[in-house]
């Protein structure tokens, strides 16, 4: 299935969960929020909350700022 | 008072440093982990922004900050309204799993002066969801008021528009907000040397966050030694208390015994 990551589309697995997908991307889950459909989804559901084909997901993590 | 036993404190948490400094702009990130550490701050400021997902071999911040040593204070900066800075805090409290957040909403890219309407209603929504709340904000009393009233933890009015390095422009607006404010109040952007830091904190400020002016200084290293020790400074002087400014001469040495 599609979804949408930071605006670019990704082909991932039905049924893979939001843990699937960072496993996937190579991104580690402690330091960075995941959003899907503009809601929050908490770290301790990273393995329970299952994503659909057209979700737009965002990754976000800490970079340099003032 | 010695500097150690005057502490910074913020929302009942103790800072032994009144400098906070930012992330961003350095030339390296072992350029700045070394900015900071010789800063001291043991508070500083980090922006959110999207994992770049094609290129995973980028390194990232956290790799070089120790978070045992420092305070994460997250931005919401590029934020032009309430809903994107609040979803911006809602992202970070998520991923630092820490409350404090330095909340700017920004009128327009030119100035990058906040937007006040924005900036209050989106202290209201953060306040009420527990976050510790630190706004940059206008070097205006009635919105320090406002903010200090929705329960923000400090107030944080701009010297000088971020970047700048225009220095304190505006001492008597930022006493006016001192008198009138009881939650810490910490000059936030503006400041381009270490007199400009050492002026704020002689003015009584708390605290004083920059990044610029250390991270685009030709020697960021020094300039964040520099910054240190102004703090210090500006802090003991205002706390030493000032002679009274004076128009005429009043002699250092004594009048009596002199050669006849």
């Amino acid at each position: 299935m599609k979804v949408h990551v930071n605006g670019e589309s990704a082909d991932i697995k039905s049924g893979s969960t939001v843990a699937g997908l960072l496993d996937h991307l190579r991104i580690g889950r402690d330091r960075v929020a995941v959003e899907v459909g503009l809601e929050i989804v908490p770290k301790a559901k990273y393995d329970s909350h299952t994503l659909s084909d057209g979700d737009k997901i965002e990754i976000v993590h800490f970079v340099g700022g003032g | 008072m010695s500097s150690q036993q005057d502490r910074l404190v913020i929302a009942g948490r103790e800072f032994n440093s009144r400098l906070m400094v930012g992330t961003g702009k350095y030339a390296s990130f072992q350029q700045m982990v070394q900015a900071l550490e010789v800063s001291g701050a043991e508070i500083i400021t980090v922006a959110v922004r999207r994992v770049n997902i094609s290129d995973r071999n980028k390194e990232s911040l956290l790799d070089h900050i120790d978070l045992k040593k420092y305070t994460l204070l997250p931005n919401t900066a590029g934020c032009y309204t309430a809903d994107d800075a609040v979803r911006t805090c809602r992202l970070a409290r998520e991923a630092g799993l820490s409350d404090f957040v330095k909340l700017e909403v920004l009128g327009d890219e030119k100035t990058l002066f906040p937007d006040n309407e924005e900036l209050l209603k989106a202290a209201r929504i953060l306040v009420a969801e527990g976050f510790t709340v630190l706004p940059y904000c206008s070097d205006d009393v009635t919105v320090c008021r406002k903010l200090e009233d929705l329960g923000c933890a400090a107030v944080m009015p701009l010297g000088a528009p971020i970047g700048s390095g225009l220095g304190i422009r505006n001492p008597y607006n930022i006493r006016i907000i001192l008198e009138n404010i009881n939650v810490p109040v910490i000059v936030d952007a503006g400041v381009g040397c270490a007199s400009d830091a050492a002026i704020a904190m002689e003015l009584g400020c708390h605290g004083v966050l920059m990044n610029t002016a250390i991270a685009g200084a030709q020697d960021p290293i020094a300039m964040a030694e520099a910054m240190k020790l102004a703090v210090i400074a500006g802090r003991l002087s205002y706390n030493a208390g000032r002679i009274p400014r004076k128009l005429y001469a009043n002699a250092s040495s004594p009048i009596e015994g002199l050669l006849a």
